[in-house]
């Protein structure tokens, strides 16, 4: 039972990290239509303006918080004024390759400002544990599933019954019937990327939590949340929840057991187990679980 | 158009002034791999500097260039299957560690002669190119994209595992022979190189010279034109008879072939040494990521413009990391560090140019052709 436990809880601790990032994605991929690779880079921006706000200029961490996710929108919001606004209406492989580009230009200018190195975010769980059935539960895994419930219940809130909500679900399911009944895409661009970068900025601060964790290679969650949003479907909010859910749960059990039933794969194929699946996923159903079921014949 | 081109010779005639300089108004003029005088006389030019280059130029140099020429090959690979056939890949690196690996193993561990590895690393790419081929057909874009990437942890995985083949330890030191026949191209004194980068220079830019020939044969064959018709509107191609999986997995193969000639060389040749953690997973994800600059600034669709971008992406961080003093402020212990500028340079040509010039420099290139042979007129 405490390892089932012990599985489950931080499983889904780290899952929802992925559930966030996963989030991100799907926001700007429904109102857009482009897998936004820069995710990684908003991420990195939110986390180190944490540590700043936090560890430099010595604010309370629950003020550096959400002023990390209040700057992590602002920046989504910039990018998509400077860049991908000029983008709309070019061909798929451009935008996605546009924001290939930006992720490796904020990668750098982090890099540059806050160097290479380990730093510390300070939170105030550092390492901790809490016991639960009998299995010890990391501290910030737990507040990470907290934040995350109330930052998604907010979002779906905002999603079903605000203006700009609205105005984004209509232009997801058509844009140019959106366009004529006098909604204006760039208000919802600009509200994607605004949310996409917000959602970055809290996975990125608690997936740093931990102490000495917050290093430039905190970019690569969001690579490695791809599986989450393949198997909840590209473009379903909630599928991005799930996916992240399952994912991280998944790969702890794995973690946990593939080297028992399976020695000849090595300890390292939990590392790899999410992409198998999210292939596998592709294979057979690539709209994901909750995803629209694209009808057309390739 | 059609009358245009089966008109007989002398109804729409040009001057033979306009057609040596490549206005391009006939079909059987566009077909031709190099349609004009001038084109001609330029490829001339172009190979006397490669032959007279490892005369002049110091061993620095000649490497920065080999590298570039690698790099050259293998993007001309992935421009096949972008920039012509429109599928996108994020996972080029892999193919380019299935060249390293195939030249390890057939050119130093077997000790078979060059002519036989680089062209088992030609064949072994194709076939595991042909393999993910068939995820194309199913998936489209952005999927395919994520799918590529996944390849890459995925061989990742696999390299540190398949230890006879890697090495184990996720490090191989490669020692390939790169004769052709009496010719040894690692030692050229009967023409008074001293330097073993002089020969590779030659090697590498020869094998450069055939893999663009050979891509602008494909691209203006019926093959070619069928790769181009899958991207433009794959489904109107399938209707006019175009077979998306002969196409699309063909595609994925010949570009990995390319890659995996451009690995071979890199690999076997110049580094030398294949390191797993360096041609995988996250560093695989950003090489494959320097190719897909490399063919958005050079130009999507553009067997040149490929070369010319490998110069520019590639040419300019090793020209930096061999002459440290070229650019004032990049360096070290200055106020930016040269991987730092390399990323930033992908980065920012890529966004740049596609935002300014989708076509890269392929597009400026032409304009500016188009603005000098209608000179004094405007285009």
């Amino acid at each position: 039972m405490s390892a089932l436990a012990d599985m489950v809880l931080n499983g889904a601790g780290a899952g929802a990290v992925w559930a966030l990032v996963g989030l991100g994605f799907v926001i700007i991929y429904k109102s857009t239509g482009v897998i936004n690779f820069a995710q990684g880079g908003l991420m990195l921006v939110g986390a180190y303006v944490a540590y700043n706000m936090h560890v430099t200029w010595g604010w309370p961490f629950w003020v550096s918080i959400p002023g990390a996710v209040i700057v992590g929108a602002l920046v989504g919001m910039l990018l998509e004024f400077l860049v991908l606004r000029h983008m709309i209406g070019k061909p798929p492989f451009s935008q996605l390759m546009v924001t290939l580009g930006l992720l490796f230009v904020l990668q750098e200018i982090c890099a540059n400002i806050w160097g290479l190195d380990q730093l510390d975010l300070a939170s105030p769980w550092g390492n901790d544990t809490v016991s639960i059935l009998g299995a010890p539960i990391r501290v910030d895994g737990l507040w990470t599933i907290v934040l995350a419930a109330i930052l998604v219940t907010g979002f779906f809130v905002f999603f079903r019954y605000s203006r700009i909500g609205l105005s984004m679900r209509a232009t997801a399911l058509d844009f140019e019937a959106a366009a004529a009944q006098g909604i204006n895409p760039r208000t919802v661009y600009q509200a994607s990327w605004a949310i996409a970068g917000a959602v970055a900025a809290l996975a990125a601060v608690m997936a740093a939590a931990a102490p000495n964790s917050l290093t430039p290679a905190l970019q690569l969650s969001a690579l490695i949340a791809f599986p989450a949003i393949i198997l909840g479907g590209l473009d379903s909010p909630a599928g991005a929840i799930v996916g992240g859910l399952v994912i991280g749960i998944g790969n702890n059990i794995a973690a946990r057991y593939f080297g028992d039933w399976m020695p000849w794969l090595g300890q390292s194929f939990a590392g790899v187990f999410p992409y198998v699946i999210m292939i596998a996923v592709l294979l057979v159903r690539p709209y994901g679980l909750f995803g629209t079921k694209e009808v057309r014949r390739i | 158009m059609t009358t245009l081109a089966t008109a007989p010779e002398g109804r729409v005639r040009l001057s033979s002034r306009s057609r040596a300089r490549g206005l391009g108004t006939r079909a059987s003029a566009q077909l031709r791999a190099f349609p004009s005088r001038w084109s001609r006389i330029g490829l001339v030019v172009l190979a006397l500097v490669v032959v007279a280059a490892p005369f002049q130029l110091t061993d620095d140099w000649l490497q920065v260039l080999s590298v570039c020429g690698c790099f050259a090959i293998a993007a001309i690979g992935l421009n096949l299957l972008s920039g012509y056939t429109g599928q996108v890949s994020l996972g080029h690196a892999f193919f380019l560690a299935v060249g390293g690996y195939v030249a390890a193993n057939i050119g130093d561990k077997a000790g078979l002669p060059f002519i036989v590895w680089i062209l088992a690393a030609a064949a072994i790419g194709a076939a595991i190119g042909a393999l993910i081929g068939p995820f194309a057909l199913r998936l489209q874009g952005n999927y395919l994209a994520i799918v590529t990437i996944a390849l890459l942890f995925l061989s990742e995985y696999l390299f540190n595992k398949w230890t006879n083949i890697t090495g184990g330890g996720g490090n191989l030191s490669v020692n390939v022979p790169i004769s052709i026949g009496p010719v040894d191209f690692a030692d050229l004194g009967s023409v008074g190189f001293d330097s073993r980068w002089q020969g590779v220079f030659w090697l590498i830019w020869i094998l450069v010279a055939l893999a663009a020939l050979l891509a602008r044969n494909l691209v203006r064959s019926r093959a070619g034109r069928a790769m181009q018709a899958v991207r433009d509107r794959d489904l109107a191609a399938e209707v006019i008879g175009v077979s998306m999986f002969r196409y699309k997995l063909g595609a994925f193969a010949v570009s990995s072939a390319f890659a995996a000639v451009g690995g071979a060389l890199y690999l076997g040749v110049i580094q030398r040494n294949i390191s797993v953690s360096s041609i995988s997973g996250i560093q695989g994800f950003v090489l494959s990521i320097t190719f897909v600059a490399i063919i958005i600034a050079g130009g999507m669709g553009s067997v040149w413009g490929s070369i010319v971008g490998a110069l520019i992406v590639q040419g300019l961080p090793q020209a930096l990391a061999t002459q440290p003093d070229l650019l004032p402020f990049v360096g070290d212990d200055k106020a930016i560090t040269l991987t730092s500028f390399n990323n930033l340079l992908f980065g920012v040509l890529i966004v740049v140019f596609l935002l300014f010039e989708p076509q890269g420099i392929a597009a400026l290139w032409r304009r500016l052709k188009a603005r000098i042979t209608a000179w004094p007129s405007r285009p």
